[in-house]
C-alpha cells in the first residue's frame, strides 16, 4: 500500500488549489450563462422586432379615411330604367352624382383643373358604393342623404403623414389644389378614421383603398377544406396500417423512408410536382382551391402520420391485450379501442399540420394560385388565391397604404393560426390521458 | 400459499407497521467524538411533500457510516444533502444546518464546487463519461486545476486507478472509452474518478446494486481499504453490505432517522422494533 | 354529369345496398332458424363497400384519364404537314384547341383547329355520358353480386375487415406515389432540359442568363445568348445558408442549453412557447418583414460605416432566414441535450464541476453528434425556404461571396420562372425542373446524412 499515496495530493492541498481556481471559474460560468440569457434576448427581441413592425404597420391598416358627403339620390339618374335591378342601377349615372356631392362639400370650385383635383380625392370604387347603397335602402330613394365614401389611397397617405406638404408640389403624388380641399373636407368635419370595411368585405383590387382579403380568406377556408378532407383520412389510414397492421417487412421499410423523405422536401417541390402531374399531366384547371388543397395535403401527410404513429404508439399494449382477450378482432380492436384513445394526439396532429398548410405560400404559388382574380370563389372549382399568397402580391405593390394593407391581412392570418395552435394545445390539455 | 392469504398477511403487515410508532427523538448515539460532518434538524421538502424530517447525525472522520431503511425512506435524498446534488432539483429545499468541519455547506458564501471537490459522490448506475478511462479519471483534477503539469496529472491517474484497484486492468489501455469496460470496472472507474480529486468525504448511493456478487465483492473491498483515508457514507439496500462495509449504521424510516449506532449493535440488539423488523427482513 | 354528383350517386346505391343486405339477414336471423356469423351491420357494410369503392376508384380514373386521351385522338385532326410535330409546337397547337374548346376567340383559328375543337366538345360530352354509366353500373352490379352472397353463414366482418385491410394498406402508399409523383414529373422535364443544355453546363457553369426571347426556343437548336449555369445560383444559396446559419446556431444552440441546463421551470414554461411563435410564423411573413423591415436597416447600418449594401442583399434575407430556423435549431438541440443521461451530469457535478463546465465538457461532447445533424437539417431547410429569398433576395444572378450583394438562390429561380403562365416547353421552364431535381438530391441527401448520424448516436444510448 506504500505506492498508493504517490502522486495524491492530500485534502488540505486539494482544498487550497480548488480554491485557488474558484475566481476564474466563476466568471467564467458567469460569462457562460450571459451568452445563454444573450442568446435567449436575442430571439426574443428578433419576435419582438417582428411583431413590432407587423403590428406597427398592421394596426392602422385595419382602418382607413371616410368621407361623408350629401349625394342626392336622384331616382331617375339613379335608376334610369326604375325598376331597382341591379343592372339598371349599373346604368345609372352614380358617379357624376356624387361628384356633385363632393364639389357641393367643396364650395363648388369651377374650372377643370379643380373638378380633376376633387375628382381624385375619393375612390374610384365609390360608384360601386353608391350602387349598394341605394340597393341596400331603396326608400331612401329621391332624398339627399349623407353617404360614407372611401378617400383615394393617396389622400390616405396625406392624412397619415406619409405625403408631406412641405416637399416641393412637383415630387409630391398629389398637388397644392388636392391638399386645399382635403383640408376643406377635414374643416367640415366630413373626414372620419374608422375601420376599413373594404379590408375585410372587399376582394382583391388594385386600388389600395378598396382591397380586401374576403376572396382570399375564402379560398384559404376552401383550400384548407379540401387539404383536411384528403390528408386526415389518409394520414391516419397510413398511420393505423403502419403501426398496428403492417409486418416488418421490406415494404414498409421503403414506405417509412418514404414519409421521412416527404417530411425533408421543400415545400416548393410540392408545388412543382402539382404543376407537372395536376395541371399538366391530369389537365385540372389552374388557380383552383381543390388543386390546392390536394399539393397541400400531400404536403402535410407526413406530419398528420407522424404525429399520429406517435399518438398510436402511446396507447398502452394492455389497452389491445384487453380488447383481444375477450374475443374482439383485431379490427374490431384497433376501431373500438386504439383509433378513439389515440384520437386527440391525430387531431392535434392534423391542426397543426393544417396550420402549417394555412401559412405556406411558395407551393400554391407554383399552380397559378397568384392570378388576380377579383370574383370570390364560390366552390373548389372557383379560381382563387388565399391569404399567404395575397399577402405575398400585395407586399409586391408599392402605394404606402397597401404596406399596411398587407400588414393588416398579416395580422388576420396570424389570428387565424393562433386560433388554430390554441385549439391544438386545448385539445391536447382536455383530452389527452396519461398512462 | 392460495392469493387470498398472501394478501391477508401482506395486510397484516401493514397494519402492524402502522402501529409502530415513530420515535421523536433518534434512538441510539448519533454524536461521535471526531465529526468529520454534522447534521442538525435536517428537513428536506419537495415542494410540499416533506422526504426528511428533522434528521441529527454526525459523520465521524475516516469511518464509514451506511444509510439502512426502505425504499423511498430519505436515506439517498439525505446522502444528497451531504454534497448538495439536490441542487439541482428546483422543488426541494433543505433547511436545518448541514456542516462540514464546522462550516455550513449550505451558507451562501460557500462555493458549491468547492464543497463537491472535498465531498465526492459515487452513484448507483456506473456512469463514466464516453470519454477514453485517462480523461475519465482526468476530468476532475483539470477543472479543478489539482495538477500543475502532465506528470502530475498522470501520478494523480495511477494513483487514483490503484487505489480504485482498476490499475492492473486497464493500465494499458488508458485510451479506450471508459463505457467499454464491464459493469464492476466501469464502478470502480467511478470511485477512481471520485477520489482523483482528493476529497475529505466519499457519498456512495447504492454503488452496488447495479453490479453482480463478484464486482460487489471488489467493489466492497475497495471501501474496505478505502476507510483508512476517507470518510465514507454509503446508501445500500443490502443489509449484509452494510454489516460488511460499515463502522456505524443509522436506519431510516420514512423520512426520519430512526436509530444509529455502532453496526455491530444495530445488526445484533436493535433497540427500535421497526429496525428490528427491518433487520430481520419482516419488509423492506 | 359532373363528378360530385356520380359520386354522390354512387354513395346513395351504396346507402340502399347497406340496408337491403342488412334488412335480408335481419328478416333470416327473426326466422329463428338461423345462427348469423357476423353482426347484421357488417353484411350491410359488405355490400355497401362492394357497391361503392371499386365504382368511386373507377370514376377517378376514369376522370384523369380521359383529357389524356383526347389528346392522343386529337392527333387524327392534324393536317398532313403538322402530323410529326416535336412536344413543343404541339402544346402551342392543342393551347390553340383547348381555347376553342373554352369558346376563347383569338384572332381566326384555322379550320382544321375549329374542327378538333369542336370534336373535343363532342368527345367530352360523350365521354360523361359514358362514365355515368359504367360509374353507376360498375356501382349496381358490385352491389348485387355482394347481396347475392350474403347469407348466415357467410363471413361478412371477415369480408369486411379484409376489406378494410386493402384500404389501409392502399392508403399508405399515397406517400410512395407522391414520392413517385415528385421524382417522375421532375425528372422527366429536367432529362429533356439535359438534351438543350449539357449537365457539365448547367453543374459547373458560372452564368446564370435565361432568356425567353424566340431564338433559343426548345428544338430549333439555337441557344442564343441564353446559359443555364447554376453555379451563381447555387452560391447565392449557400451565401444566405452561412448567413442564416451564423444566427440560427448559435442563437438557438444557446438558447437550448439555458433553456435546458439552466432556466427554471418557470422561464422554461414562457420562452419555449415564445420561440415556438417563430417557428409558427408563415414564412411569407419573413419574407415580408425582411424586404419591409431588415433589409433597409442592414443598408442603413452598412451604409453608415461606410459599405455599399445592395437594397436586396443577401445579408438581409439569411439575417431574416436565420431567425426563421432558430427555433428549429433550438428544438432539434434541445432534444438532443435533454437524451443526454442524467447520471453523465450527476456524475460532473458530483465531481464539483460549474455548470458551464458540465455543459461544454460532458453535455455539449456527448451530444454533438446530435447537434451536427440538427445543424446539417437547418442547412437543408435553409436552402429549401423559398418565400423569404423570393420577396427579399432578389434575381440578380451574380455570382459572389459578399454577403452585402445582391444574389438569388435556387428557389426563387425556380419560383420566379414557374410562377405566372410559362410556355412549358421551352428550355428556361425546363431549367426550373432541372433546378428543382438538383435541390430535392441536395437537401434529401443532407437529410439522409444527418438521419445517419442521429441513428447512430441514438444507439450509442440505448
Amino acid at each position: 500500500m506504500t505506492n498508493l499515496t504517490a502522486g495524491a495530493l492530500s485534502p488540505k492541498e486539494a482544498i487550497d488549489r480548488v480554491a485557488a481556481t474558484l475566481r476564474r471559474r466563476r466568471s467564467a460560468e458567469f460569462r457562460f450563462r450571459f451568452w445563454g440569457q444573450a442568446a435567449i434576448g436575442l430571439a426574443l427581441g428578433f419576435l419582438v422586432l417582428l411583431f413590432g413592425a407587423i403590428f406597427s404597420n398592421g394596426i392602422p391598416g385595419l382602418f382607413q379615411h371616410y368621407v361623408v358627403l350629401d349625394v342626392e339620390l336622384n331616382k331617375q339618374r339613379l335608376d334610369p330604367q326604375g325598376d331597382m335591378s341591379v343592372n339598371s342601377l349599373y346604368a345609372g349615372d352614380a358617379e357624376a352624382l356624387i361628384r356633385e356631392g363632393l364639389l357641393a362639400a367643396l364650395d363648388n370650385p369651377t374650372g377643370r383643373s379643380n373638378t380633376r383635383a376633387a375628382r381624385g380625392i375619393i375612390s374610384s370604387g365609390s360608384a360601386q358604393r353608391l350602387v349598394d347603397f341605394v340597393y341596400a335602402n331603396p326608400d331612401l330613394m329621391g332624398q339627399t342623404v349623407p353617404v360614407k365614401f372611401a378617400l383615394d389611397d393617396d389622400i390616405d397617405s396625406f392624412l397619415r403623414g406619409f405625403i408631406d406638404r412641405n416637399t416641393p408640389e412637383a415630387d409630391r403624388r398629389i398637388n397644392d389644389t388636392v391638399i386645399q380641399f382635403v383640408d376643406k373636407l377635414m374643416a367640415s368635419e366630413r373626414v372620419s378614421y374608422e375601420v376599413s370595411d373594404y379590408l375585410f368585405f372587399g376582394s382583391a383590387s388594385r386600388d389600395a383603398e378598396m382591397a380586401g382579403i374576403r376572396g382570399a380568406f375564402i379560398g384559404s377556408i376552401l383550400t384548407l377544406f379540401i387539404c383536411v378532407l384528403i390528408s386526415f383520412p389518409l394520414g391516419v389510414a397510413t398511420a393505423v396500417y403502419l403501426e398496428e397492421i403492417a409486418p416488418k417487412n421490406r415494404f414498409t421499410e421503403i414506405i417509412e423512408i418514404n414519409i421521412n423523405n416527404l417530411a425533408a422536401v421543400p415545400s416548393v417541390v410540392f408545388g412543382i410536382m402539382g404543376l407537372a402531374v395536376f395541371i399538366v399531366l391530369f389537365g385540372m384547371p389552374r388557380s383552383i382551391p381543390l388543386v390546392g388543397g390536394i399539393v397541400l395535403a400531400l404536403m402535410t401527410l407526413p406530419t398528420i402520420i407522424i404525429s399520429s404513429r406517435a399518438a398510436i404508439r402511446s396507447v398502452p399494449p394492455s389497452i389491445r391485450d384487453a380488447a383481444l382477450g375477450v374475443g374482439a378482432s383485431k379490427m374490431q380492436t384497433i376501431f373500438h379501442h386504439v383509433i378513439p384513445l389515440a384520437m386527440p394526439g391525430m387531431l392535434t396532429g392534423t391542426i397543426i399540420g393544417m396550420a402549417q398548410a394555412l401559412g405556406e405560400t411558395a407551393p400554391l404559388l407554383m399552380i397559378g394560385m397568384v392570378a388576380f382574380i377579383v370574383d370570390v370563389p364560390g366552390g373548389v372549382m372557383d379560381p382563387g388565391t388565399v391569404l399567404p399568397v395575397q399577402i405575398f402580391m400585395w407586399a409586391d405593390f408599392a402605394e404606402r397604404m397597401f404596406v399596411q394593407k398587407t400588414s393588416a391581412a398579416i395580422i388576420v392570418l396570424l389570428a387565424f393560426l393562433i386560433v388554430m395552435n390554441a385549439s391544438a394545445i386545448w385539445l391536447r390539455k382536455k383530452l389527452e390521458r396519461r398512462w | 400459499m392460495t392469493d387470498t392469504t398472501m394478501t391477508t398477511n401482506a395486510a397484516m403487515t401493514e397494519t402492524r407497521m402502522e402501529d409502530r410508532i415513530l420515535p421523536d427523538k433518534t434512538i441510539g448515539q448519533v454524536h461521535v467524538e471526531h465529526p468529520r460532518m454534522t447534521a442538525r434538524a435536517v428537513d428536506v421538502h419537495y415542494g410540499t411533500k416533506k422526504a426528511i424530517d428533522s434528521v441529527t447525525l454526525d459523520i465521524g472522520e475516516r469511518q464509514v457510516i451506511s444509510f439502512i431503511g426502505p425504499s423511498g425512506c430519505g436515506k439517498s435524498t439525505f446522502l444528497r444533502c451531504l454534497n448538495r446534488m439536490n441542487d439541482t432539483i428546483d422543488i426541494c429545499k433543505v433547511s436545518g444546518l448541514i456542516a462540514i468541519d464546522e462550516q455550513d455547506i449550505y451558507d451562501p458564501s460557500i462555493d458549491v464546487v468547492s464543497l463537491r471537490a472535498r465531498v465526492g459522490m459515487v452513484f448507483q448506475k456506473p456512469n463514466p463519461f464516453p470519454k477514453s478511462i485517462y480523461d475519465n479519471i482526468a476530468y476532475g483534477p483539470r477543472i479543478h486545476g489539482l495538477a500543475n503539469n502532465k506528470v502530475e496529472l498522470d501520478q494523480i491517474v495511477e494513483m487514483s486507478l490503484r487505489r480504485a484497484g482498476l490499475w492492473e486492468e486497464v493500465k494499458d489501455r488508458l485510451d479506450q472509452p471508459g463505457t467499454g469496460l464491464s459493469g464492476g470496472q466501469q464502478q470502480r472507474l467511478c470511485i477512481a474518478r471520485a477520489v482523483a480529486v482528493s476529497p475529505e468525504v466519499i457519498l456512495m448511493d447504492e454503488p452496488c446494486s447495479a453490479l453482480d456478487p463478484i464486482a460487489t465483492a471488489k467493489v466492497e473491498e475497495l471501501i474496505h481499504e478505502l476507510r483508512a483515508e476517507y470518510t465514507i457514507v454509503i446508501v445500500t439496500h443490502s443489509m449484509q453490505q452494510a454489516a460488511r462495509v460499515s463502522d456505524r449504521t443509522a436506519y431510516f424510516h420514512l423520512g426520519k432517522l430512526v436509530e444509529v449506532g455502532e453496526t455491530k449493535q444495530i445488526f445484533t440488539n436493535p433497540v427500535h422494533e421497526l429496525t428490528q423488523d427491518y433487520i430481520t427482513g419482516r419488509f423492506g | 354529369m359532373s363528378m360530385s354528383s356520380l359520386a354522390l350517386i354512387v354513395l346513395v346505391i351504396g346507402a340502399g345496398y347497406f340496408y337491403l343486405a342488412q334488412r335480408a339477414v335481419l328478416l333470416l336471423r327473426s326466422t329463428g332458424q338461423h345462427r348469423l356469423h357476423s353482426l347484421p351491420h357488417y353484411y350491410g357494410y359488405w355490400a355497401a363497400a362492394v357497391a361503392v369503392l371499386p365504382a368511386l376508384l373507377l370514376l377517378l380514373i376514369l376522370s384523369i384519364a380521359d383529357d389524356i386521351v383526347f389528346k392522343i385522338m386529337v392527333r387524327d385532326f392534324y393536317p398532313p404537314d403538322q402530323q410529326n410535330l416535336d412536344s413543343v409546337s404541339e402544346a402551342i397547337v392543342l393551347a390553340k384547341i383547348m381555347n376553342v374548346v373554352k369558346g376563347i376567340q383569338f384572332g381566326s383559328p384555322d379550320a382544321w383547329v375549329i374542327a378538333a375543337g369542336e370534336a373535343w366538345i363532342q368527345w367530352t360530352e360523350t365521354s360523361r355520358q359514358l362514365i355515368s354509366v359504367i360509374v353507376i353500373g360498375v356501382s349496381l352490379l358490385g352491389g348485387l353480386f355482394a347481396y347475392r352472397k350474403v347469407s348466415p353463414e357467410f363471413r361478412s366482418r371477415n369480408a369486411v375487415e379484409r376489406i378494410i385491410l386493402w384500404v389501409l394498406g392502399l392508403s399508405s402508399t399515397v406517400a410512395i406515389l407522391t414520392t413517385i409523383g415528385i421524382v417522375l414529373s421532375v425528372l422527366f422535364e429536367s432529362i429533356r432540359f439535359f438534351k438543350l443544355v449539357p449537365p457539365t453546363e448547367f453543374i459547373f457553369g458560372l452564368t446564370w442568363n435565361p432568356q425567353f426571347e424566340g431564338a433559343e426556343r426548345a428544338g430549333s437548336g439555337q441557344m442564343g445568348l441564353a446559359t443555364y449555369g447554376m453555379v451563381p445560383l447555387f452560391v447565392g444559396t449557400l451565401l444566405i445558408s452561412v448567413v442564416a446559419l451564423t444566427v440560427a446556431v448559435p442563437v438557438g444552440l444557446f438558447a437550448a442549453i439555458y433553456l435546458a441546463e439552466y432556466a427554471n421551470n418557470t422561464v422554461r414554461g414562457v420562452v419555449k412557447p415564445l420561440l415556438e411563435i417563430l417557428a409558427g410564423v408563415p414564412t411569407v411573413v419573413y419574407g415580408f418583414f425582411a424586404a419591409l423591415t431588415v433589409a433597409p436597416l442592414v443598408r442603413g447600418a452598412g451604409e453608415s460605416i461606410g459599405l455599399t449594401v445592395a437594397s436586396e442583399s443577401a445579408m438581409a434575407a439569411g439575417l431574416v432566414m436565420g431567425v426563421m430556423i432558430i427555433p428549429f435549431v433550438s428544438s432539434l438541440s434541445d432534444d438532443v441535450i435533454n437524451a443526454v443521461p442524467q447520471s453523465l451530469r450527476d456524475a460532473a457535478y458530483g465531481l464539483g464541476s460549474t455548470k458551464s463546465e458540465t455543459v461544454r465538457q460532458v453535455i455539449l461532447p456527448a451530444a454533438l453528434p446530435g447537434i451536427v445533424a440538427a445543424v446539417i437539417l437547418a442547412v437543408s431547410r435553409a436552402i429549401g425556404e423559398t418565400m423569404i429569398v423570393v420577396m427579399a433576395a432578389g434575381l440578380a444572378a451574380n455570382l459572389s461571396f459578399n454577403p452585402l450583394d445582391a444574389v438569388t438562390t435556387v428557389t426563387s429561380q425556380i419560383v420566379t420562372i414557374l410562377v405566372g403562365d410559362q410556355e412549358f416547353e421551352s428550355a428556361k421552364t425546363l431549367a426550373a425542373f432541372a433546378l428543382a431535381l438538383m435541390l430535392i438530391i441536395i437537401t434529401l441527401g443532407l437529410n439522409f446524412f444527418a438521419l445517419q448520424i442521429v441513428k447512430k448516436y441514438r444507439e450509442q444510448y440505448d
